[in-house]
């Protein structure tokens, strides 16, 4: 399959970008608003590419069965909304721990519970800050298009073997649901990535060890020095993989933080408002993990105050605080439960918040 | 035995070893697999789990499949099996050996993939795992040790704990109107049409090592056959949380445990299967 435009909904094009990265495998569950992803993948990926792709009984057997294919040295990967990502968590974990890499996607709906089907950016934390137990990260990747859930398709997988840790797609319910325009890349080939015989369980020969896929070290030092590692780990991902996007930000006076959809709606309530006289930009990280911390620093010196816009009651907002270290205002505008902020809306929030702030 | 015969047979043993004709390789009868490492096993004295651990590693070496078997081990007093095989292992979340054994072998269907799991792990905790992977008839061998108890975390009660019997939670003996009936999980296995094979075996004796090392070699060579699932449960003995001796516990299991979950096959292929 060559280059191709066309216009897809964002789970069947993520799904086809799995397909064209040359995935091995897929193991999910259904749930609303991301079922299209298997749905789409039954129909296609084993006809084109022999991909492997499972519906398991629940998201703890998906999740568990990404563990194995996983330690198997396969890119593997699995998709879900916030109820099943919460029971992945132990599994989550586990992978983490064991160094595996593999891409997992997040298409969030609106909780707590059952919640809505609607979409939310409520999973932030869980995301970011472990939601399972122990110490680690994952790379987070926050899409704001159906392009870019495309593209991270093949950056999640790249990401998740240059480092050996899982990368999540942390994407809503909206863009999974919504259609645009996409140029999907061209087909990759199902190959064995370099270097897996190092760690992977593919049968032991006779001019290797055998490797041991464990999250177990019951000796506290040894247990110690394996979150050392991890933490050097997390440390180079953070020197090396910050993506960030930056709109009208040149002559900006005021900036509007924001992630995945919600920033696409604050470029769009920056420009009412710079028609209005006031110059907002906006900033965009587009990883999660590692956070752009410093960047976001970096504006301090320029803007007088920051909004901070999220489908949450709240989350990023946490981190856009630490990264500025109390230099500059930061307000917060956050709508819950599958509301989706309008460009009007968060307009009538930068007046309401900025106008008559001293410089 | 009193002192002075022990002296005398401890030396009579010393001069027979002495004697070269016993040390010559074609005298030899019993030694370790390739497939079992030179480990010390952290297992209790008398407990079955080693003798189930070395009855996989003889099989995987008369197979010669060692460069091709990747086993998975569970939470539970196992979760250490992959130190003593030689071979590739996963170490799997409590009650989902099963989902990842069903992974690997999705991935890598020429290879040979088994699963190693408690009752607890895999008849409680694991149980959705274990009926939906034999339901799918993933071309795997389960390896299913019995002991009626929660090994690992110290004496609880297992799903398969035989009523009346007291554990550190049920302190008055397994009340089956608190806490249900054991569970025989291995009879609901075999009514699934995935599962190729299914049989329950014991290491207690020589006659039962041997019957279950061949139903082992059985789900081994079913895999390479394509079959589907092998489901080898083992009735095996906890001497510590049982608080008996090795030899009282395999004398508590014959008589109780084999009364409840009887040895022999469940569900044996076809004739012109076989
Ligand atoms: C999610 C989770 N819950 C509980 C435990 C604690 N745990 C470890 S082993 C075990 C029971 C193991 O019993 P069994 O499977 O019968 O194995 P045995 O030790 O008897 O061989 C439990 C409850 C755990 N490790 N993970
Ligand atoms: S606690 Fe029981 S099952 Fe575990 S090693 Fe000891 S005897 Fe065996
Ligand atoms: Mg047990």
């Amino acid at each position: 399959m060559k280059k191709e435009l066309k216009l897809m909904k964002g789970n069947e094009a993520m799904a086809e970008a799995a397909i064209r990265a040359g995935a091995d495998a897929y193991f999910g569950y259904p749930i609303t608003p991301q079922s299209e992803v298997m749905e789409y993948l039954t129909n296609f990926a084993n006809q084109k590419t022999g991909m492997v792709i499972l519906q398991a009984e629940s998201e703890i057997a998906a999740i568990n069965m990404i563990y194995g294919a996983a330690g198997a040295g396969k890119k593997v990967m699995t998709s879900s909304s916030s109820p099943g990502i919460s029971l992945m968590q132990e599994g989550i974990s586990y992978i983490a721990c064991a160094e595996l890499p593999c891409l997992l996607v997040n298409v969030v709906r609106g909780g707590p519970g059952l919640g809505t089907i609607q979409p939310s950016q409520g999973d932030y934390f869980q995301s970011v800050k472990g939601g399972g137990h122990g110490d680690y990260k994952m790379i987070v990747l926050a899409p704001s298009t159906v392009q870019e859930m495309v593209d991270y398709v093949k950056l999640g997988f790249d990401l998740a073997f240059k480092w050996r840790n899982p990368v999540m797609m942390l994407t809503d319910g909206a863009l999974g649901q919504m259609m645009e325009k996409v140029e999907l890349f061209e087909q990759l080939p199902r190959e064995t990535v370099k270097g897996i015989e190092k760690w992977a369980t593919i049968g032991k020969t006779k001019d290797r060890e055998r490797n041991v896929i464990t999250s177990l070290h019951i000796q506290p030092d040894k247990m110690e020095e394996i979150n050392l590692h991890l933490q050097a780990k997390y440390k180079k991902i953070e020197e090396e993989e910050i993506r960030f996007e930056e709109f009208a930000m040149e002559d900006a006076e005021y900036m509007i933080t924001a992630f995945g959809l919600v920033a696409r709606i604050c470029q769009k309530a920056a420009m009412l408002a710079r028609e209005k006289g006031m110059k907002v930009g906006v900033f965009r990280p587009q990883t999660l993990f590692p956070f752009p911390y410093k960047q976001i620093d970096s504006y301090t010196n320029q803007v007088k105050g920051i909004l901070d816009v999220e489908m949450n009651a709240g989350q990023m907002v946490e981190d856009i605080r630490l990264a500025v270290k109390g230099k500059v205002f930061v307000e917060f505008h956050g709508r819950m439960g599958g509301v989706v902020p309008s460009p009007e809306e968060i307009l009538e929030k930068i007046e309401e918040k900025f106008v008559g702030v001293p410089a | 035995m009193n002192e002075k015969r022990m002296i005398e047979e401890e030396k009579h043993y010393e001069e027979v070893i002495a004697e070269e004709s016993i040390c010559i390789n074609d005298n030899l009868v019993y030694e370790k697999p390739d497939t079992l490492l030179d480990t010390p096993m952290h297992y209790c004295p008398g407990c079955g789990h080693g003798v189930a651990h070395r009855l996989i590693a003889e099989a995987i070496d008369e197979l010669g499949i060692q460069e091709d078997t990747i086993g998975v081990a569970p939470v539970g007093c196992s979760v250490f099996a992959y130190n003593y095989l030689n071979i590739d292992m996963t170490e799997a979340a409590h009650g989902r050996a099963s989902a990842v054994a069903t992974g690997i072998k999705r991935v890598l269907p020429e290879k040979y993939v088994f699963s190693y799991q408690g009752d607890g792990d895999l008849a409680a905790i694991g149980t959705g795992e274990t009926l939906h992977t034999c339901n799918r008839g993933e071309n795997i061998l389960i390896v299913f040790i019995n002991n009626g108890i929660y090994g690992m975390t110290g004496g609880q009660m297992a799903p398969t704990t035989l009523k009346g019997i007291k554990t550190t939670t049920t302190p008055f003996g397994r009340d089956v109107k608190v806490m249900g009936n054991p569970l025989k999980i291995t009879e609901l296995i075999a009514q699934l049409p995935g599962v190729y094979y299914c049989t329950r075996v014991a290491v207690n004796n020589p006659k039962n090592v041997r019957r279950a090392k061949k139903a082992i070699l059985n789900g081994f060579q079913y895999q390479k056959r394509e079959k589907g699932l092998s489901f080898v449960e083992v009735v095996s003995n906890c001497p510590s949380n049982w608080k008996m001796t090795p030899v009282e516990s395999n004398k508590w299991m014959e008589e109780h445990m084999f009364t409840f979950y009887p040895l022999g096959d469940l569900k044996v292929p076809e004739k012109e299967d076989q």
